[in-house]
């Protein structure tokens, strides 16, 4: 019962925010239903509920593993955007709330499907509720990145549907009777029909690829991110792009039992080496602090397929970086917005020595930029070394090579950029800005909030934790 | 059966043509529409003794692809006063070429899929390929917003295509949830384009590059 809860309590928040009558009062409705929604995965998370084999939605170890990770980021999220609507009070938050809240129920729908359909119907719901997020500015630019994230992600979504079509017919075709849960399509194993199965398993990638963002359909990401507000951009960096892993996850464990596994091995392990290229490469020449942050995540999900890719204590490494990359990224969208609206500008050729104008969110985007390029004690850095130590131990010596060039581009990147709008004197017209938007505790302490848990992922990672990624380890080795 | 079955696939892959060659968006809309129609009728035609749920099916397929998508599609095109050019990226020859040598290509790469029994020597699977490759070419290879729409329509016309394959086996629910997602879709796209309407002044979305690299 829990396990649907978590489902409509968003939703149902959804509809009141929608009759809610005032604009000031609204955005509460967004802490409030995070929070119950906290305290149900939590509780979820830690008294884990028997699963149903055949049950459509339920709370299965691979819910279990990551959903939690949204629900927490969700709640940080909600918080700091209360104080972000008030400051944004001239536009109306009646379509941007419960566009938010429908979208963390779906996202929980999303995870919890255990059938091909109602996992598609769910992504497909998130893809639509982003929308309005999305266009939230109003500004032409706004409506640009929107008209593109719809063009690209409904392509990717189609495809997808494509490709579940394709996965039923696998099934139809090795006598199976049109059950379409993941759990009756693991078990048919190597009667599902090879082509049809093989054709399946590249479409989905493609199509829940593009809503992960791996290169190289990741074109709608920097758009989105870029004009996005910075919570939306979190919830689409932690959130939605972990929807369409878990989805690929669960498509990945069909193609396994059976008996592609190598060949899923072998797309994932490429997709995510390409993914982390380009974004390296895309990293080193962008000029736009926020479209800076897209080409972060999309590097962040190439490392997420890595680990898939590697099986057992890389999939481990994967599900932890899932955690560290939500939480981490979260900070930096928070500050980077926080620094956006104080600077009036967006790149380096506009924005300089912000450390005066906004020296706390500067101290935070810093701190976040250090940690999500794998620094010392924070989540992130534990997690890469885990998919490191995976691809060594299962001699992938080349790709791990690759992984850490990467990386290192990455920092180069990230760095320069960083760097050139945190130091030297403020530009004039950021210096009206600074003093217009103070920052208060409502901006600071999620950000803040959410650097201080990844700190604590890394240093001492909860053993309730420990066990769920096991949980889902142990499931994809044994339906091998 | 399976002959006006073909018979009505035919169809589909030559509206498919006739899409990817007209110059006048009100000709484009109108072979999305009749495309709709054929394939909503495509379920009765199917089963021998067609129970509600396909009935349902048939209905709100005709009722959403063939008239209430076309409606919205018109009325954009009216409200946003745009001239009736489509104005391609790919020419109407090249396109056209492309859609011939991509039906083509999908009747040869459907001989690769195994089929089962029942469904052998029907065109379902070539004429499902045929609409995504169509639908591709028109959304990359038109400029303006309407016409884009209409290949997106044109791909999930090939999806719903493939979609029958597993009419008798996929629940309802299913079927209901993908038809709702698809018209909310596009609800959505519509309402778009308006927006762009407004903040552009057209409807060109060669005008969307604000934002590159």
């Amino acid at each position: 019962m829990k396990e649907l809860l978590l489902i409509i309590v968003p939703l149902v928040g959804a509809a009141a925010a929608a009759l809610w009558p005032d604009n000031r009062t609204r955005p509460w409705l967004l802490p409030v239903v995070g929070g119950i929604h906290v305290v149900l995965a939590f509780w979820l998370l830690i008294a884990p509920p028997e699963v149903a084999p055949g049950a459509w939605v339920a709370f299965d170890p691979l819910a279990r593993a990551v959903l939690p990770a949204v629900s927490l980021l969700f709640l940080v999220c909600a918080v700091y955007g209360v104080s972000y609507l008030q400051v944004r009070s001239e536009r109306s938050n009646r379509v941007f709330v419960p566009a938010l809240l429908a979208l963390l129920g779906l996202l929980s729908a999303g995870h919890q499907a255990r059938h091909l359909g109602l996992l598609w119907i769910a992504t497909e719901g998130v893809t639509l509720a982003a929308v309005p997020l999305l266009h939230f500015n109003g500004t032409p630019r706004a409506f640009e990145a929107t008209w593109k994230y719809l063009l690209v992600g409904g392509t990717g979504i189609a495809l997808s549907l494509l490709g579940s079509f394709c996965l039923g017919y696998a099934s139809l075709h090795g006598g199976g009777q049109g059950d379409l849960t993941f759990t009756a399509l693991t078990a048919q194993g190597a009667k599902l029909s090879r082509p049809w199965l093989l054709t399946a398993w590249v479409l989905l990638l493609v199509g829940y690829g593009t809503k992960m963002g791996l290169a190289p359909m990741h074109t709608w990401k920097p758009d989105a991110y870029g004009e996005a507000p910075g919570i939306v951009g979190a919830v689409l960096a932690g959130g939605v792009t972990t929807v369409a892993f878990t989805a690929i996850l669960r498509v990945f464990g069909v193609v396994s039992a059976a008996g592609e596994g190598f060949i899923a091995d072998r797309t994932l392990l490429a997709i995510g080496l390409f993914s982390m290229l380009v974004a390296a490469l895309m990293l080193l020449g962008t000029r736009d602090f926020k479209r800076m942050l897209a080409y972060s995540s999309v590097e962040h999900m190439g490392i997420l397929c890595i680990g898939a890719a590697l099986g057992g204590a890389g999939l481990w490494a994967a599900l932890f970086h899932v955690w560290a990359n939500g939480l981490t990224k979260g900070a930096l969208f928070m500050s980077a917005g926080n620094i956006r609206r104080a600077a009036g500008g967006r790149t380096m050729d506009e924005v300089a020595g912000m450390s005066v104008l906004t020296p706390r969110s500067v101290a935070i985007f810093v701190t976040g930029m250090f940690a999500v390029t794998a620094l010392p004690p924070f989540g992130p850095f534990f997690s890469e070394l885990r998919v490191l130590r995976a691809a060594f131990e299962t001699g992938h010596g080349g790709a791990a090579a690759m992984f850490l060039a990467c990386l290192l581009l990455a920092f180069f990147g990230l760095t320069r950029l960083v760097f050139a709008i945190v130091d030297g004197r403020p530009r004039t017209a950021s210096r009206a800005g600074g003093q217009k938007i103070p920052e208060t505790m409502g901006v600071i302490l999620p950000p803040l909030a959410l650097l201080g848990l990844s700190l604590w992922l890394g240093l001492a990672t909860p053993t309730v934790l420990h066990d769920a990624w096991t949980a889902v380890v142990t499931q994809f080795s044994s339906a091998k | 059966m399976n002959d006006s079955m073909n018979l009505l696939i035919g169809l589909a892959m030559g509206l498919n043509l006739l899409a990817l060659g007209s110059s006048r968006l009100p000709t484009l809309i109108s072979a999305v529409s009749m495309q709709g129609m054929a394939l909503g009728v495509m379920p009765l035609v199917m089963e021998e003794h067609p129970d509600w749920r396909v009935v349902l099916i048939a209905v709100a397929t005709v009722a959403g692809k063939g008239l209430v998508i076309p409606t919205l599609l018109r009325r954009a095109m009216r409200a946003a006063h745009i001239d009736r050019e489509v104005e391609p990226f790919i020419g109407f020859v090249s396109s056209l070429l492309l859609g011939a040598g991509g039906t083509v290509a999908a009747v040869a790469l459907a001989r690769l899929l195994p089929l089962l029994p029942e469904h052998s020597g029907s065109l379902l699977v070539p004429g499902s390929l045929a609409s995504v490759l169509t639908g591709f070419v028109l959304l990359i290879g038109r400029t303006k917003a309407i016409s884009q729409v209409c290949g997106y329509l044109i791909l999930e016309n090939g999806i719903y295509l493939f979609g029958l394959l597993l009419l008798h086996s996929t629940p309802l629910l299913v079927e209901a949830g993908i038809l709702l997602d698809v018209t909310v879709g596009v609800f959505i796209i519509g309402i778009i384009v308006d927006r762009i309407q407004r903040a552009f002044d057209s409807l060109d979305t060669r005008k969307l590059t604000a934002l590159r690299e």
